[in-house]
């Protein structure tokens, strides 16, 4: 038996590959759980949104690189992103005057500004392929690993390696940043209370004197914030390519469905959960039970990755059938 | 009413095409306690609403302290000094008892842990459970909450729609006693009320409306001691 081999396997195939898909996820999940909490709608768009927003980061990161500017061993991705996202922020502000403020001002059921948003995702979707062709693109550089296989095994002498991608640590670093400045905006500041108190009741906000319009816009510059960032570290882990966003909305509602609607710790949660989900279900466990001391026969992998998607959508189901308003007590309207 | 803090005179409209107020006259005094009480359909809450600028009225002035306000929103009322305390809905359930006093003094720039120490002052058994969530709290101890998230703004005239429907009979006494203290730091009262016997106890001044218009108009005490309004609405 081996156990401490087993540990470095299964942390350098399931812990830290699903732990930065969790945090990709968690961070397009609080996008959408804000929305739903304070515009109180499902937003469809937010996948595509994420795409643009990403698209937008490319095509700064590009523009550095051509000017000789990168971050050294960092991706200049990163410094490309403040831009990318006040960019996209500018889009989703235009996109609420132009078509949700009118479905606000009549007071429309949700179904009707879900529709809407379904809408917006066909227009978003459209103008990234334009922008930036529907085609692969990879544009992470800078250093590829914090600690590389070889490294790990001169370092620990052990058989099993296990590498860390800077990308994987990035994710981790800023998605942790970033959910630590939301809370903290959200239970300390004044603006941050008034938005919980906008979608705690409506009614009480606005006789309180909250603007309903100021809180309007900070839920689309912080969800599209979260989203550039969720997409941008998606899209340097894996690569950019436009379909993938579109894909990516199903795990990230599942996530935000799963944790409760319209509750940020429950984002979070539900995020991990289908990333955790989705990585040890479709891992092959056989090297680690070997080193644990299992004759296993087969590959003990219990899917085929093909069926990632699916998995989302199971957990989906048992949650809806068994606690409909999610682990972390959302609300439904 | 002579020189009345309030003063709604005439009031008619609705929220369809019929009238649930037929010219329904209000005035409370300052540092007063008003009690609008009536049977079930009367228009009180209704009543209190026009008062509020929640309903758009077709005829009817209201006076606050002088001035015409008849053209103001629910939200520049409270910045004039109109507190109101809605009967359902009326705190914010996912956020604390201290950050739903926040949120009631939203509006002011100033230092306001005065105002939030006197609420605590007011309500002891809420001060208690200052970092636990609104919601969470009892039926009786939530409508403290709401109620002294509406004195965050120090408002002038404080209204209340049915504060004690659906707490015990304990309770409701209770709520009353710290109604009367607050009517006696100068802020004056209009409350609807289901209780009307229990609310006409405290009552400065009582309206009965029925349709929608003043039947009877009076004292709490006079008001209790008419024999019609004893048969007719607090049932002998």
């Amino acid at each position: 038996m081996d156990p401490l081999n087993a540990l470095v396997i299964f942390l350098n195939f399931v812990f830290i590959p699903a732990s930065a898909y969790g945090a990709q996820l968690a961070l397009g999940a609080l996008g959408v759980t804000l929305i739903y909490g304070i515009l109180r709608f499902s937003n469809f768009a937010h996948g595509d949104t994420m795409a643009f927003g990403t698209a937008m980061v490319i095509l700064l990161t590009w523009g550095l690189q051509a000017l000789g500017i990168t971050l050294g061993p960092l991706p200049t991705a990163l410094l490309a992103l403040p831009a990318a996202i006040a960019l996209t922020a500018a889009l989703a502000l235009l996109t609420d005057r132009w078509v949700y403020r009118h479905y606000r001002r009549i007071k429309a059921a949700p179904i009707v500004v879900v529709m809407a948003s379904v809408g917006v995702m066909f227009v978003m979707n459209g103008l990234t392929r334009i922008v930036i062709g529907v085609g692969e693109i990879n544009f992470a550089d800078g250093a590829r690993f914090v600690v590389t296989v070889p490294q790990f095994k001169a370092m620990t002498g052990l058989s099993e390696g296990l590498s860390l991608r800077t990308t994987q640590a990035i994710t981790l670093v800023i998605a942790a940043l970033s959910v630590w400045a939301l809370f903290v905006f959200l239970n300390r500041t004044r603006a941050g209370k008034a938005m919980r108190a906008y979608a705690d009741n409506e009614d009480l906000a606005l006789l309180s004197g909250i603007d309903p319009d100021r809180v309007v816009r900070l839920t689309w510059i912080i969800a599209i914030a979260l989203a550039v960032m969720a997409g941008s570290l998606y899209g340097l882990d894996k690569s950019f390519k436009a379909f993938n966003y579109f894909q990516i909305l199903l795990p990230i509602f599942a996530a935000a469905i799963v944790g409760g609607l319209g509750n940020p710790v429950g984002a979070i949660a539900g995020g991990f959960l289908i990333a955790f989900s989705e990585v040890a279900l479709t891992y092959p466990w056989k090297k680690v039970a070997e080193y644990l001391g299992f004759e296993p026969t087969g590959l003990l992998q219990m899917l085929g990755t093909e069926y990632k998607l699916a998995i989302s959508f199971v957990i989906l189901i048992v949650v809806l059938l068994v606690r409909p308003t999610g682990l972390f007590r959302g609300k439904a309207y | 009413m002579e020189n009345a803090y309030l003063s709604a005179t005439g009031m008619r409209g609705g929220y369809g095409k019929a009238d649930i107020l037929n010219g329904c006259d209000i005035a409370v005094g300052r540092g007063q306690i008003a009690v609008i009480v009536g049977p079930n359909g009367a228009g009180k809450s209704t009543a209190m609403k026009a008062v509020f600028g929640m309903l758009d009225l077709r005829e009817g002035t209201v006076l606050l302290d002088g001035q015409d306000i008849g053209g103001l929103s629910p939200q520049d009322r409270v910045r004039r000094g109109m507190g109101f305390v809605p009967q359902v809905a009326n705190v914010f359930p996912t956020m604390t008892v201290e950050e739903n006093l926040e949120m009631g003094a939203y509006i002011r720039d100033d230092d306001f842990r005065d105002t939030m120490e006197q609420v605590y002052h007011l309500f002891p058994a809420v001060a208690d459970k200052r970092r636990q969530h609104a919601g969470e709290l009892s039926g009786g101890q939530r409508q403290q909450v709401a109620v002294g998230r509406a004195l965050m703004t120090r408002p002038s005239l404080l209204m209340l729609d049915e504060p004690t429907a659906g707490v015990s009979p304990i309770v409701m006494d209770e709520l009353f006693d710290r109604i009367i203290e607050i009517a006696r730091t100068g802020i004056s009262i209009l409350m609807v009320e289901q209780n009307a016997r229990q609310a006409l106890e405290i009552a400065d001044i009582g309206y009965v409306l029925v349709q929608g218009a003043n039947r009877y108009t009076g004292t709490g005490a006079e008001l209790m001691a008419d024999p019609e309004v004893r048969r007719t609405f607090l049932g002998g």
